[in-house]
């Protein structure tokens, strides 16, 4: 039998960007919010201090702050006839497990979404005609415009002090940005990273392919900061131990960084971690959910009351939590209905290897989003008449970092594994190597989706989620045509090898390290027989609940999800104050 | 011929008596708290004065009492058990709400009056651990008011036993002598010749804020010295000099430096931490605008230490390119590369007259065991220093305070690894992880 707690405005679950742009808004209107977290209590000073070394072997190569696979993993397959195996060993995807969430241990690419993501269904018709989507492609509105967005980019971009340089402002270009990017109101709040070897010698490649490049839009401060919060960044150092790590020097965009020292002074906030909610309890009818149920550290169940719900864990787990509760109709692949699962997508990724020669690249001066791309084979930036496919990827070279266990298998193919071999070429590759890295688009697919797992259970008894993916035809023919563009790029730039690199050719394994961007499953939009959440992140059947993070995502865009992440957050919590709280009930007619 | 040399030495031994009896009666002459009500206890029903009540809490902010008042990470305010060491032993702030059984809810007006201004409970003398040596010159208003505020707290029932003591200290009635010895009982005296605004700070840093309390060497026996304002050493802290020394003491710092300070726990240079830090939190950063300008103000015109900036170490002394080499690789990276830190958020030691104190014993202690920035309303970053005990050792530690207190313009004694090994001890950090 559960304790119960006193009952709070809102309940919170998941305390990571999502679930900390939330709680900010939601307390400074007044209400009274609790946030629960599974993982433990982070902070910069007592956990990642820079008193202490940099651990690559802890916290990159075994992941320390990850969720192990014993606690909760899930479980992969590729097809929907195959059975479905639990992942036990880390893989592409990277579940936060603290306060902060995957905020605290990303490496800070804080891009928007185009204009064209948000509605590829109604503009790839409108500049293509009926017949351009590839059989089983789900492909569909988001319900909601860039320009709706773009003022809670803007927001999210002043909280998190990140670094760039705009493109377009009000409509104006702006020589050195992005030209492909939708209209902002203003530039970034700090000016790009400092540049690096690797950026000039691709300004130099794409000069010589007619490309435009841009310093990718950086949540790593390229100057002390003060956010409209009050809260204070230091100047990033480029020590470039960005991802999997907590930043010791308060520069890189994260909840503890940003948010959380102005939200855990508000006396109308409070959190509970260690504390994992097992599902969202729903009302006789069904219709409005009375709160949550979670255990805590010692194994005790709980009942957290609350009038609305906020469920912003990880992707994965705001789809899962919607099964386990029953709220919303479960994806069934066979007759094509129902929406929870539905439009799961993945990053397609694409690239070359370059190897350089005689060259000092200096890797180990970086920083986690410190890289510069060319947008122009990105969404449907350019014209895709006489192309088999929609959408496309960015391109860019990364600054990153220079760990020295991570980089070791960066090395021309053909080289051993191991042996003086390997050290020789090692040695020679730690200056001289680097990729083209391409993130692309990726479409919902009738074959694509996620359900719980009809064998495996989790500690708790309780099923695991189950993914089914594979590159559907659309993303595989994107991926090959980027990757085509990437080999000119590496041999623009002068590399002296270029490795062609084509994961799409291949069945999609979970274990390879291509991207960590898993978007999609509890997607938002105008229909509700496609879409489990109305345009302002609320189930179409359960009002009081409102699903916020990348599984909100009708389709992944090509590049990396966070900023998008926070601006949908952001437009629901505005919609919550300025809509629901005045009228509870569903904000838009199914 | 014994009779009368008994006589004889008697009598001016008597008149010495009656002269320190004299003494110490003005010492503990507590007759102007007799303005105040004697028969409305302070947990009996009266109508609320609502406006009385806001006053009075600005006063208890200006007062810090829930610094001392309120235990640490403890949501019950004003219920006592803080333990505040003192070099005579422990003492344990006691319950201030309006319980009647362990609080001063039975306490009437002037008892509270006089246990404030005058350091007389009627459980017997206080110790001066309670700054009524300071509190003594607040008006009547603000006493008034504050009865108020505290009568409007929620009572508490929480037992204290305050007085941990050895013997003889635990003698409360030997307060009266201390009294007799170093108690300056006399209300605020304005002077005609300065502005209201001085007068102001001057009333608010000698009275409610009890600066001299932290910032005044004490003699042995707890006693302010003549240093007033010039520092003093405080718990394992040194609290700097808040006088006009432009090395060591805020003499380089203009009036809306010092209010920025004592508003946001920063200045764009220094960054409030340690017991300092309390005192922005919990008073301060409260004060109005016009409250912090009238203090600093006032602190802009009390005379400085003659302390002299030694000559600096030079660059290519051993343990100032020591010191070069550990601050690069440990301290850099947050306190940049010139010493100039993140304006209000990582201390900047270039010119920041407390890295140059002649005591060095607050930045002994931080590199140890770490420190917090100050987290106020208007500042809720609160960036921390981690801490070096465990990685740095005595000589190490040594060299790099030598190093930021001799490069970018400052000058300050060397700090040895002695005293950084004697600091190691008495905090109890721990040793170097070998």
């Amino acid at each position: 039998m559960a304790q119960q707690r006193a009952r709070v405005d809102a309940v919170i679950v998941g305390l990571g960007w999502a679930g900390s742009l939330m709680a900010e808004e939601l307390t400074r209107a007044g209400l009274t919010v609790v946030a629960l977290e599974r993982g433990a209590w982070r902070d910069t000073t007592t956990d990642f201090p820079p008193a202490v070394d940099t651990d690559e072997l802890r916290w990159s190569t075994r992941r320390g702050m990850l969720q192990p696979q014993a606690v909760e993993t899930l479980t992969f397959r590729n097809r929907p006839d195959q059975g479905a195996l639990p992942l036990r060993d880390w893989n592409c995807f990277q579940f936060g497990w603290n306060v902060g969430g995957a905020g605290t241990h990303w490496n800070g690419m804080t891009w928007r979404f185009k204009p064209y993501d948000f509605q590829p269904h109604t503009l790839t018709r409108r500049r293509y005609g009926d017949k351009k989507l590839a059989d089983g492609l789900q492909v569909q509105d988001w319900g909601v415009s860039y320009d709706d967005l773009e003022p809670f980019y803007d927001r999210f971009e002043r909280l998190a002090g990140t670094s760039g340089k705009a493109g377009n402002i009000q409509g104006q270009a702006q020589p050195g940005g992005n030209p492909f990017e939708g209209p902002r109101q203003r530039d970034y709040p700090l000016p790009p990273l400092q540049r690096t070897r690797a950026c000039d010698l691709f300004d130099a490649g794409a000069a010589k392919l007619g490309l435009h490049s841009f310093p990718v839009p950086a949540g790593n401060t390229s100057g002390a900061y003060v956010n409209p919060l009050g809260v204070h960044m230091a100047p990033c150092t480029y020590c470039g131990y960005c991802e999997f790590f907590g930043c010791g020097n308060w520069s890189k965009s994260s909840p503890q960084a940003c948010i959380l020292p102005a939200l855990k002074r508000r006396p109308n906030f409070s959190v509970l971690t260690q504390s994992e909610v097992l599902k969202v309890n729903l009302a006789a009818d069904k219709k409005t959910a009375t709160g949550v149920t979670f255990i805590d550290a010692a194994g005790r169940l709980w009942e957290q009351p609350a009038d609305i719900v906020v469920i912003s864990a990880y992707q994965m787990d705001n789809v899962r939590l919607m099964l386990l509760s029953g709220i919303g109709k479960p994806y069934d692949r066979a007759s094509g209905t129902g929406v929870v699962g539905r439009n799961y997508a993945y990053q397609t990724i694409s690239g070359a290897s370059v190897f350089f020669e005689d060259e000092h690249l200096n890797p180990f001066i970086g920083a986690g989003a410190l890289a510069q791309a060319v947008d122009d084979y990105n969404s449907d930036n350019f014209d895709h008449t006489h192309h088999d496919f929609i959408g496309g990827a960015n391109m860019l070279i990364h600054s990153t970092n220079g760990r020295p266990i991570g980089m070791g298998g960066a090395v021309p193919p053909g080289t051993p594994r191991w042996g003086s071999d390997w050290k020789k070429a090692y040695r020679d590759s730690y200056q001289n190597s680097n990729s083209v890295y391409c993130q692309g688009t990726s479409y919902g697919h009738r074959d694509v989706y996620l359900d719980l797992d009809p064998t495996y259970t989790d500690r708790h008894g309780m099923p695991l989620l189950r993914v089914t993916f594979d590159w559907n035809e659309n993303d595989a023919r994107m991926a090959h045509f980027i990757a085509d563009r990437a080999v000119e790029m590496g041999h623009a730039m002068g590399a002296k090898v270029v490795s062609r690199f084509e994961p799409t050719a291949k069945a999609f394994s979970p274990m390879d390290q291509l991207s960590s961007h898993t978007t999609g499953g509890a997607v938002m939009g105008a229909d509700p027989t496609t879409s489990a959440l109305n345009p302002y992140l609320q189930s179409w059947d359960v009002h009081n609940v409102f699903v916020a993070g990348a599984s909100c995502f009708a389709n992944n865009g090509g590049c990396n999800p966070t900023g998008t992440v926070a601006a949908t957050t952001l437009w629901a919590a505005h919609a919550i104050k300025e809509q629901y709280l005045k009228n509870p009930g569903p904000l838009v007619k199914a | 011929m014994r009779k009368k040399t008994i006589l004889g030495l008697g009598l001016p031994l008597l008149a010495i008596a009656v002269a320190a009896g004299g003494l110490l009666y003005r010492a503990n002459d507590a007759a102007r708290d007799r303005v105040a009500d004697d028969r409305l206890k302070t947990a009996d029903a009266a109508p609320p004065d609502a406006a009385a009540i806001q006053r009075g809490a600005y006063v208890a902010a200006t007062a810090d009492c829930a610094a001392c008042h309120t235990a640490p990470g403890s949501a019950q305010a004003f219920a006592g058990g803080y333990p505040l060491k003192t070099p005579f032993g422990v003492l344990i702030s006691s319950n201030i709400t309006p319980d009647r059984e362990t609080g001063i809810g039975d306490w009437t007006e002037r008892d509270f009056f006089r246990a404030v201004r005058h350091g007389q409970s009627p459980h017997g003398p206080l110790y001066a651990a309670m700054p009524y040596n300071a509190y003594v010159k607040l008006t009547d208003q603000d006493m008034h008011d504050l009865w108020a505020y505290m009568r409007s707290q929620a009572p508490v029932h929480n037992h204290i036993v305050s007085n941990q003591l050895p013997f003889p200290f635990n003698i409360r009635l030997l307060n009266l002598g201390w009294n007799l010895l170093f108690f300056d009982n006399h209300p605020f005296q304005p002077k005609g010749e300065q502005s209201a605004e001085w007068n102001r700070g001057a009333y608010l840093v000698d009275g409610p804020g009890h600066c001299a309390a932290c910032h005044t060497a004490k003699n042995p026996l707890g006693g302010d010295s003549s240093a007033y304002l010039q520092g003093g050493p405080l718990q394992g802290w040194y609290a700097p000099e808040i006088a006009n020394n432009p090395h060591v003491g805020l003499g380089a710092w203009t009036v809306p430096e010092i209010a920025q300070y004592l508003k946001t726990g920063s200045n764009g240079r220094a960054v409030a931490s340690g017991p300092m830090a309390e005192a922005v939190e919990n008073s301060t950063q409260h004060l109005t605008d016009a409250d912090l300008v009238a203090i600093a103000t006032y602190l802009r015109t009390v005379p400085g230490s003659n302390t002299q900036a030694p000559g600096p170490l030079a660059a290519d002394d051993a343990r100032m390119r020591r010191g070069a080499q550990v601050y690069a690789v440990n301290c850099s990276a947050c306190h940049e590369g010139r010493g100039q830190g993140v304006a209000d958020m990582v201390t900047g030691f270039a010119g920041n007259p407390a890295v140059q104190s002649a005591n060095p014993d607050s930045l002994v202690q931080t590199l140890l065991k770490g420190g917090r920035g100050a987290v106020t309303e208007a500042n809720p970053t609160g960036a921390g220093m981690p801490a070096f005990g465990w990685k740095l050792n005595d000589a190490d530690a040594a060299a790099v305070l030598t190093f930021i207190r001799n490069s970018w313009g400052n000058a300050a004694a060397p700090v040895t690894a002695d005293q950084v090994a004697a600091t190691r001890a008495a905090l109890g950090a721990p040793a170097v992880v070998k």
